[in-house]
């Protein structure tokens, strides 16, 4: 294998919304070399492919950073860390700005002000968000980009990171990435469970299907502390297409009812969670299909719809049209999606101090990989980028050049004889393909961990029989082979999803109780119980998960990695 | 869900090949746009906004309600006209000015 290597001062592992926006605030930094390396082009990669919607976290008139605080930390039904959400809460409108600055369109009112749709969101036209962001980071400078190159391990010693190791998914070239810090923007992990449309159609699926929890995976694997992965993401969407549903509900302020037409969401809660929770249960008590009540919205309305949908999840206008029958004319089918993990939207991920420091030193987090903060969306990962590149620029003011341990140089060593290894040439017919396994565990995971098939309900037995299946798949996937740096790719982010799955499953056997409807539904604890009100955190420990419960960070704590 | 290549309109220009967010599309052995793997695609329409030859359509899969109807579009500077392709040989176009935000 060719090996490329590359050094640099502060290296971002995934150029997404959160790794862009970071390289943009550390083209202020002229005397760093930063690099950011995605495993795609930057153009289009990550969740915002497609374009979005509306800008979701933003502080509307009259309203305050702890507003939106106080709406996450309620929505999350207090298990999300107030430091973070308030840090991050008082950038999102700069964010916004500078998301303007960059040339994305704002609807504005006849003041010239951005146009609110309820309390939170800003309308937007979203669908060159993602070439907007990459050109701001292509505009520094100092910023190098390194693009299909697919991140697999951290570089670690002495719980100290000094860059990352990965491959060429078009070129096959090993890569090696020495850095003095670095910050990890990978985005969350989707395809760990059996997903909606199972067949032909698996990736069209709501979370980005090619972000598999690398991120997580890697700071799993270096021993770093990870926090409250067994909340869960579902997404209520329209079925089928599985877009969003936020523009017809909040925009055109359509209800959730039941096949008889009854509003039925203000009988389980409006949280995110209960949403899902809802409609699972009117479907489990036979009063299903369940749909957004958009009949008889109009002729223009229909048509500002067909528009909004194209310009961030095109499938949906072309169901519409391929059916022949618009949101005016029938009401919209809503379905749960299947389960990921998500720190964007849930709070799942790297335990992060309010600089946004890992437990490893040197490592930073942002986005959707980083956890305790909820309801972060596009904005609330623009503000964790930037805050990530502060602190990653702050830590190498206080911490000059040294020397690297050896350790680093025999882990990049071993990390890159791991991948010619599978490239390698079998001996033996092998029965098993990575797309197999990839099945398999998407099954256990439906069936045994709480997937669409039981309602996202599971109970500790059956969490057993989870851990002891995936634990079993676990070995299969030093035995694949790849012909192509393509098909490496797919062991590597099968890989990712199984150590993500592992985690997720002790974390949900941790939490005993049923803290979120539809999230963590459990069967045998199907209450919140109030010793449960903690922070479930895990760390790796010479090959087992450890779980600590950590106490809540409440208003006006704030906490920090002392020891950095 | 997924993207079919018209190869007689497709030059091997490679524009979609670098952008799509899954790597999905290389160029086969007579220099044509193919997909690797097309049930792995997103449905982002990234590759179809790209190429300026109008060689790659979009449609549903069966699975999700597909019943033969593709979309494609031409992209400038200012304007997305998406064009809806009935089986029968119906068409729809809907055009979206770039400079214009959602009403919703
Ligand atoms: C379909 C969809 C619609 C949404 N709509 C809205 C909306 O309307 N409004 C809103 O505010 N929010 C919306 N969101 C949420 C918002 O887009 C995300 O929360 C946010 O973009 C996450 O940013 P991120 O930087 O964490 O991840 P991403 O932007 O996804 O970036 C992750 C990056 O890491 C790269 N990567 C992954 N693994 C590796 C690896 N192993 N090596 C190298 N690179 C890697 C990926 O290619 C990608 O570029 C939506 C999300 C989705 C999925
Ligand atoms: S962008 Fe269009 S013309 Fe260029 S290679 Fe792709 S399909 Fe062919
Ligand atoms: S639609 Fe998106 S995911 Fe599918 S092939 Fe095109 S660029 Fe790739």
């Amino acid at each position: 294998m060719e090996r490329i290597v590359i050094d640099t001062d502060v290296l971002i592992i995934g150029g997404g919304t959160a790794g862009c926006f970071a390289a943009r605030t550390l083209g202020a930094r002229e005397d760093l070399r930063v690099t950011v390396v995605d495993k795609a082009a930057i153009e289009r990669s990550g969740c915002l492919a497609a374009g979005v919607n509306a800008i979701n976290a933003y502080i509307t008139r009259g309203r305050t950073p702890e507003f939106y605080a106080d709406y996450a930390m309620d929505d999350a039904n207090g298990i999300a860390r107030y430091d973070l959400l308030i840090s991050m809460s008082e950038r999102l409108n700069r964010c916004a700005e500078a998301l303007e600055d960059e040339g994305l369109v704002f609807l504005k009112d006849a003041e010239g002000r951005y146009a609110e749709r309820g309390t939170r969101n800003v309308k937007i036209n979203g669908e060159n968000i993602k070439p907007l962001l990459a050109r701001a980071a292509r505009r520094q400078p100092n910023v190098r980009v390194v693009e299909r190159v697919n991140v697999t391990d951290l570089l670690v010693a002495g719980n100290r990171v000094y860059g990352a190791c990965g491959f060429g998914v078009e070129d096959g070239a090993a890569y090696v990435l020495r850095a003095r810090a670095v910050i990890v923007a990978t985005g969350g992990a989707a395809g760990l469970y059996r997903p909606n449309n199972p067949g032909f159609s698996r990736h069209k699926m709501w979370y980005a299907p090619f972000n598999t929890g690398a991120g997580y995976a890697m700071g799993i694997r270096a021993g770093a502390e990870m926090t409250s992965f067994e909340m869960r993401f579902i997404a209520l969407r329209c079925k089928d297409t599985i877009a969003p549903t936020g523009t017809i509900a909040q925009g055109a302020h359509a209800k959730q009812v039941n096949a008889a037409g009854e509003v039925y969401e203000t009988a389980y809660g409006l949280r995110t969670s209960e949403r899902v929770w809802g409609t699972v249960e009117e479907n489990r008590a036979g009063r299903g299909p369940c749909y957004l009540r958009t009949r008889g919205i109009g002729a223009a309305a229909e048509e500002d719809l067909y528009r909004a949908y194209l310009n961030m999840a095109p499938a949906q206008t072309l169901k519409w049209v391929e059916a022949g029958a618009g949101p005016d004319a029938r009401d919209v089918e809503i379905e749960g999606t299947e389960p990921y993990v998500v720190g964007g939207h849930t709070a799942s991920g790297y335990w992060v101090d309010v600089h946004r420091a890992t437990t490893v030193a040197g490592l930073f987090a942002a986005g959707d990989v980083a956890g305790g903060a909820p309801q972060k969306y596009v904005t609330g990962a623009l503000a964790e980028g930037e805050i990530a590149a502060e602190s990653a620029a702050a830590f190498l003011d206080a911490h000059p050049a040294g020397a690297v341990p050896a350790a680093v140089e025999d882990q990049a060593e071993a990390i890159v004889a791991g991948y010619a290894a599978h490239l390698g040439v079998t001996t033996s017919r092998a029965p098993v393909v990575t797309e197999q396994v990839e099945e398999a565990m998407q099954k256990v995971m439906d069936e045994y961990a709480g997937g669409i098939s039981t309602g996202y309900r599971y109970n500790a037995r059956q969490l057993e029989r989870a851990d002891e299946e995936i634990r079993s798949l676990a070995p299969l996937v030093d035995r694949l082979r790849a012909r192509t740096p393509f098909e490496l790719l797919a062991i590597y982010e099968l890989r990712e999803r199984l150590t993500v799955c592992r985690v997720l499953i002790a974390h949900m056997a941790a939490r005993k109780e049923t803290r979120w409807h539809a999230f963590a539904e459990r069967t045998d604890y199907p209450e919140a119980r109030p010793e449960f009100e903690a922070y479930v955190n895990s760390r790796l420990e010479d090959g087992d998960i450890r779980i600590v419960l950590r106490d809540l960070v409440g208003k006006g704590e704030c906490l920090e990695h002392l020891d950095r | 869900m997924s993207i079919s290549i018209d190869r007689n309109r497709c030059t091997g220009c490679g524009a979609c090949n670098r952008v799509c967010p899954g790597n999905l599309l290389a160029l086969d052995a007579e220099g044509r746009a193919k997909s690797r793997s097309p049930r792995d695609c997103w449905g982002c329409t990234a590759c179809l906004k790209a190429c300026r030859f109008g060689a790659i359509a979009y449609f549903l899969g069966a699975d999700m309600g597909g019943r033969g109807t593709t979309l494609s579009v031409a992209s400038t500077e200012t304007e997305h006209a998406w064009t809806f392709t009935r089986a029968d040989g119906g068409t729809r176009t809907i055009v979206i000015d770039r400079r214009t935000a959602n009403n919703y």
